[in-house]
Formats: structure tokens, C-alpha cells, sequence
């Protein structure tokens, strides 16, 4: 029993030929979509590489891009085989590779709907890849005087302003550590001894923030410095005040910027993987159709297309029965040579 | 003597109206560019609205965004018409049409010229605007409270973080206005009321900046109060003072991304103007032989093509005697002889009598 089978006459086989065709320049399109996206999300992580540590995984990206790569390789030959599938002499010279190739083209297709899976998993990683390297990057806030730091306090704050953000989970980040440097601090002033006395490990924190957290929607001119003293600002109360500084957090702001686009990418990798599923299938008809000719010298006869010439469950114990006979194969040769081997 | 005089053989004539054909549609691309750009000029002006009082600015994108459509219509004609100029059959419909419709043309090239030229020439009533609207915005930034101007604070600190400056000619701008709204103010605070009564105004003045005026740049922290007084701030040097606000006024950054914009959009209008004379010099010429054609009354002959029929000083003088006859008519006709004398170069121009029209011109 085969597996929906489908009558083709001439005309109909020369249309089903040039449809497969034209679909397969779409799926071409579509391996070049993959290629872009893997590499506008590479430029994406590279951008902020110094928000992430330098420790972020490239391993999607890349995958994407050499998907993407294969993905227009594969499709650009299928085309020419369905173009020159019309011309019977044409055809005969690829009959004999197809079903190998259609075998690749079916790896390829689930390995593109592994990659859309990986798309919208890869929020998790990401997550603790960005905590990590936030913290650091606040650490080092202060330090534009070490060789290899000395950007991250722009970084920071062109992020902050940005993303609309402040602090690693929110504002209070910052309470804990020291982002004014020591150059800038006089030692000679008794409040700053003290504010140095009073911490264990010697660091002059302050319940104030940089100027990148500040919220232009706010109607009063943004306060910094003494966020947690009600009394040293006029008509203030840092418990209600909701516009002033920014409120969200950096990590959960990137990470729905970096999820929204992962998850745009995962569902246009998914959009490709069903064209070339499709594609698939219509090659795979083109090939049935043109090798079940009822009068193979005569071209304009009748002929009958299918899926898979067998049912499911009986082509898949085939795959098994071909598989073991195999693995059978290779020890009945290595016996037959020990035999050999024993005789001579 | 005729201007740019040229013999054309039927075959010639006719690719003449084919590329013409050609060009009047490629023409009807660049009018919509030209309506493209007019758009995309204003829509830039009215982004940043809030600092910038208009005083009239928009009449050049007006004026390119009529342009644009004026194009794609006359060229759109101008194509059907050259289309229609291969058959001489067909050219006879177009007959009464041709003359104005070159005129038309030579008219909407003019006016292209003049958007290009004003695009160069606004750069003084937009610095203009941009001071005015700026020291506006200034001095309503405290005003988040007043409707109509509640969003000029966040427009203001979202411009000076965006085109990294600070006030209007430098930061010290905001030394000159009261950006602290009175609501923040603690009126019991001893050196709050001495400092109001120091200013003759009333007004709360201080040596402070808002925080938007703050540079990325800067290795320390934001220093965005008493700037004046440098011993205030420990190891505030020269090179801190430098790196610590930014330093352009926003006046300077807005002139300088507009007149990119506009140095880019006129150089295109120059361009598309440079175009349309070409296109009109074809259309010129394809008219004066399809004329001579007709006149000829032999559809196969060969015949001349000019821009001008007589020299540049013959036909000004005669267009003007042209008006002031116009002008005379309606005044009541006389028996003036210079009108009624048939003379052959003029007799196609000048009118017998004034409610006579010319059959050919």
C-alpha cells in the first residue's frame, strides 16, 4: 500500500516539476534569511559581549549561519534537479543519487526544526551568562583607569539609558557597591573617613545612583544622591516616588530584548523548516512519478506519484531489517576472514 | 536665426518619442522621489517642533512635496503624449496641447530649481528658529505641571541625551534659567529664600545643570551642581571640567543634522532639476519637428527642430509685445497699425485681433 498516491499524466507531471521548482528559489530565499538572522543575532551579542562577561555562547549563531549556508546549498540543487527533471535525457544522469538525496534533504529539515527549538530555549543560558556579567560590569563602574575596564562605566551607562534600566535586579544594586572611585574621594573630609570607617571592607557606598538611572518622564529634577532620606529632599518619599529613577532592572530588560528577537528568529526558522518539508515531499514526488512510467520509452504515458511506496510501519521494519543486515554483513565478514585466515 | 537648430528623418523622430517615452517615465519616478523627500524633510521639522518656532520653515517641504506631484502629473502626460508623437496621425489630437503643456513644463522646471536653491538658502531662519524655540524650552522645562508644556522636560532631556549636548549655546545657559520648579522648593529653607531675594526677578538661579546634560564620556561621576566653583568638588581639574558636561550647545548639534539633511536632499533636487531639462529639451524639440511635420504636410519628409525659432532677443521682444497687446485688448481695442500689420516671422504669434487665436505657436 503506498502512501498517498497520485495519478500524473504529462501535463500535470511538467507542472508539478515547475512548482517544486519555483518553491524551491523561495526555499533558497529562506536559507539566506536563516544565514542573515544567525549573523544579526552574532553582531547582537558581540555588541554587548561586555555585559555578558565575555563568556556568552556563540554556539547558536553559528549554527544558524551554517544552516543557513547548507540550507541555500541544498535547495539551489534540488531546483536544478526538478528544472531538469522536465527533460526526460536530463533526468536519467540524477535518477540514481536521488533517493540519497532526499534522505540528506530529510536530516537537513529536522535539524532546522532542532535549531527553532534551540531558538527558544536558549533564554535560560542567557540568563545566568547576563546576571554574571552585570554584576561584574558594576563592580568595575568606577575603575576607567585600569587598561580593559576603562569603558565599562560608558557602557553601562549608554545601557541604562538605553534600556531604560537600572542596577542588575533593580536601583538598590547599587546601594552595594562603590561606583565613585577612589581618585575622586577626598580622605581629608570627616564624612567620607566615616562613611569608610563604618564598612567592613573599607568601601565608601552611598544610597545614591549614576546619572544613567535617571527618568527624563520624571517632573522633578532627578535625585541622586541621598534616595533613601526622605527628609534631605523637599516634598519627597522615596517609597512613592515612582518616576524618578528607572525601575526595572537590566537583567530583565535584555533578556526580553534578547528573547523577543530569539523568539522572532525560532518562529521564522520554523516558517523555513515547513517550506522545505514541503519541498521535500514534492521532490520526492517528482521522483516517484518519473520512475513508475507505465511505458518507460514514451514519455507522455501515465504515471503514479507517492510519499513512501510502502505503509509507515513496513518501510520503517525495512530501515531496521536493512540496518541489522548490515551490522550482520560486517561480522559474517570478519568470520569468513578468521576462517580464511585459519585455513591458509 | 533659429536657437539649436536640428534636422530629424522620420526614423529619428520617432526614437526621439520613444526615448522620450522612456525618460517622461523615469521622470514620473523622480517626481515621486522629489514628493518622497519633501515628505520625509517635514516630517523631520515637525519631530522636533517643541524646540523649534516655526516662523514659516515648512514651506520648503511644502513646496518640494507639490513639486513631486506636479512631476509625476506632467510627466505621466508627457509620456502618453510622446507615446502618441511616433504616429503623426495621433499627434494631431495633441496639437492644441503641446504649447502649453512646454510652457507648463518649463514653468514646473523652474520651480524645482527654486526648491533646490531654498533648501541652501533657509539655514538662517532655521538657526533663528532653533534659538527661540530652544531658550523657550529652557525656560518651560520646569513647567511639567502646565498643560501644553508638561512633556517639554522629557523632550528636552531625551534631545540633549540624543544629540549629546547642553542648553542652547553651552551649558552655561541653565546657569540663566530657573529649571527647578518652585513645587520642590522648600520655602522655610533659609538659603532657598536668600537665594530668591538675591535675584531681581524672584527667580531660583543656581550653578547647576540638569542630569541629561551629563557626558558618558567622563571617567567620574556626574558633577552636575556648583560647576562654577571648582574647589567644591575634590580634584575637580581642568581635564574633569572638560569631559564631565557635554560641551555643544544644542542649537549647533540641531543646525548641523539639519543642514546635512538638507545639503542632501538639495544636492538630489539639483539633480532631479538637471534631469527635467534634459527631458525638457527633448520634448521641446520633438514638438518643434512634429510641427514642421504637420506643416510640411509630407508625414515621411524630414524636418527641422529647434528650442527657439528666432534668436534669444527676437523672441523675448516679441513675447513682450505679445503682453502688451493682451494688456491693450483689455483696455479697448484701437486701431493701433502695429497690431494689424502681418509680418512673417510674428504672424504666428501676434494676434489679428485680440479675440482671434493663434492656430499654430
Amino acid at each position: 500500500m503506498v502512501l498517498m498516491s497520485v495519478k500524473f499524466d504529462l501535463k500535470k507531471r511538467v507542472k508539478l516539476a515547475q512548482t517544486v521548482w519555483f518553491m524551491y528559489w523561495f526555499a533558497v530565499m529562506g536559507g539566506v534569511l536563516v544565514f542573515s538572522m544567525g549573523l544579526f543575532f552574532k553582531i547582537e551579542l558581540r555588541k554587548r559581549s561586555e555585559l555578558m562577561d565575555n563568556n556568552e555562547s556563540h554556539f547558536l549563531p553559528n549554527l544558524l549561519i551554517l544552516m543557513g549556508l547548507i540550507a541555500c546549498g541544498i535547495n539551489a540543487f534540488g531546483g536544478k534537479i526538478c528544472y531538469d527533471s522536465l527533460d526526460p535525457n536530463k533526468f536519467v544522469k540524477w535518477k540514481s543519487m536521488l533517493k540519497s538525496f532526499l534522505v540528506l534533504c530529510m536530516v537537513l529539515n529536522s535539524l532546522l526544526f532542532i535549531t527553532a527549538l534551540l531558538c527558544f530555549l536558549t533564554r535560560i543560558p542567557l540568563q545566568f551568562t547576563l546576571a554574571e556579567g552585570l554584576k561584574n560590569g558594576m563592580r568595575y563602574y568606577k575603575d576607567t583607569d585600569t587598561p580593559g575596564r576603562c569603558y565599562m562605566k560608558r557602557t553601562l551607562d549608554l545601557m541604562q539609558m538605553e534600556f531604560r534600566c537600572c542596577g542588575n535586579e533593580n536601583y538598590r544594586d547599587w546601594f552595594e557597591i562603590q561606583w565613585v572611585s577612589n581618585r575622586y574621594l577626598d580622605f581629608g573630609a570627616k564624612e567620607v573617613k566615616d562613611r569608610i570607617g563604618s564598612n567592613v571592607d573599607g568601601q565608601y557606598l552611598m544610597d545614591g545612583v549614576p546619572f544613567s538611572c535617571c527618568n527624563p518622564s520624571s517632573p522633578r529634577p532627578c535625585i541622586q544622591n541621598q534616595m533613601t532620606n526622605n527628609t534631605a529632599h523637599y516634598s519627597y518619599d522615596h517609597y512613592t516616588e515612582e518616576l524618578n529613577v528607572w525601575k526595572r532592572g537590566c537583567r530583565d530588560a535584555m533578556l526580553s530584548y534578547y528573547g523577543g528577537l530569539m523568539n522572532t528568529i525560532g518562529a521564522l526558522v520554523l516558517l523555513v523548516t515547513i517550506l522545505e518539508v514541503a519541498v521535500t515531499i514534492g521532490l520526492q514526488y517528482v521522483n516517484s512519478s518519473l520512475s513508475t512510467l507505465a511505458n518507460p520509452e514514451d514519455p507522455e504515458s501515465e504515471s503514479e506519484g507517492w510519499i513512501l511506496e510502502k505503509t509507515v510501519k513496513e518501510t520503517f521494519t525495512d530501515i531496521m531489517a536493512t540496518m541489522k543486515s548490515m551490522g550482520k554483513g560486517t561480522k559474517v565478514e570478519e568470520g569468513g576472514e578468521a576462517a580464511v585466515a585459519t585455513v591458509s | 536665426m533659429a536657437v539649436g537648430k536640428l534636422t530629424f528623418t522620420k526614423a529619428e523622430r520617432e526614437k526621439l518619442a520613444e526615448f522620450l517615452w522612456l525618460l517622461n517615465w523615469i521622470s514620473v519616478l523622480t517626481g515621486a522621489i522629489l514628493f518622497g523627500l519633501g515628505l520625509f524633510l517635514k516630517v523631520e521639522i515637525q519631530k522636533r517642533q517643541e524646540v523649534m518656532l516655526e516662523q514659516g520653515i515648512l514651506y520648503v517641504p511644502h513646496m518640494l512635496i507639490t513639486t513631486g506631484l506636479v512631476a509625476c502629473a506632467i510627466n505621466f502626460l508627457g509620456g502618453k503624449i510622446c507615446l502618441d508623437c511616433t504616429d503623426t496621425n495621433k499627434f494631431l489630437r495633441w496639437k492644441m496641447v503641446m504649447m502649453p503643456y512646454v510652457v507648463c513644463t518649463l514653468v514646473f522646471t523652474a520651480c524645482v530649481l527654486a526648491g533646490a536653491v531654498m533648501c541652501y538658502s533657509i539655514s538662517s531662519q532655521l538657526e533663528e528658529a532653533l534659538f527661540l524655540g530652544l531658550r523657550n524650552a529652557m525656560r518651560y522645562y520646569k513647567d511639567t505641571d502646565t498643560p501644553g508644556r508638561c512633556y517639554l522636560k522629557k523632550t528636552l532631556d531625551l534631545l540633549q541625551i540624543q544629540f549629546q549636548c547642553c542648553g542652547n549655546s553651552g551649558y552655561r545657559d541653565w546657569f540663566q534659567v530657573q529649571w527647578v520648579s518652585s513645587r520642590y522648593l522648600d520655602m522655610n529653607n533659609s538659603s532657598v529664600r536668600d537665594r530668591l531675594r538675591s535675584n531681581v526677578d524672584r527667580k531660583y538661579l543656581m550653578d547647576g545643570v540638569p542630569f541629561s546634560c551629563c557626558s558618558t564620556a567622563s571617567p567620574r561621576p556626574c558633577i552636575q551642581q556648583r560647576l562654577s566653583d571648582r574647589s567644591a568638588h575634590f580634584n575637580f581639574d581642568r581635564q574633569s571640567q572638560q569631559l564631565n558636561l557635554w560641551r555643544r550647545g544644542c542649537r549647533s548639534a540641531l543646525m548641523e543634522h539639519y543642514t546635512q539633511i538638507l545639503q542632501s536632499i538639495g544636492l538630489t533636487v539639483l539633480l532631479i532639476w538637471l534631469f527635467e531639462l534634459l527631458v525638457l529639451t527633448g520634448v521641446r524639440y520633438l514638438q518643434t519637428a512634429m510641427e514642421n511635420v504637420i506643416r510640411l504636410g509630407d508625414p515621411d519628409s524630414e524636418s527641422e527642430g529647434w528650442i527657439l525659432e528666432n534668436s534669444l532677443a527676437e523672441t523675448a521682444r516679441s513675447n513682450f509685445n505679445i503682453i502688451k497687446n493682451l494688456g491693450k485688448c483689455y483696455q479697448g481695442d484701437d486701431d493701433d497699425p502695429n497690431i494689424n500689420i502681418p509680418s512673417a516671422a510674428t504672424e504666428r504669434e501676434l494676434p489679428s485681433r485680440c479675440a482671434h487665436i493663434p492656430e499654430t505657436s
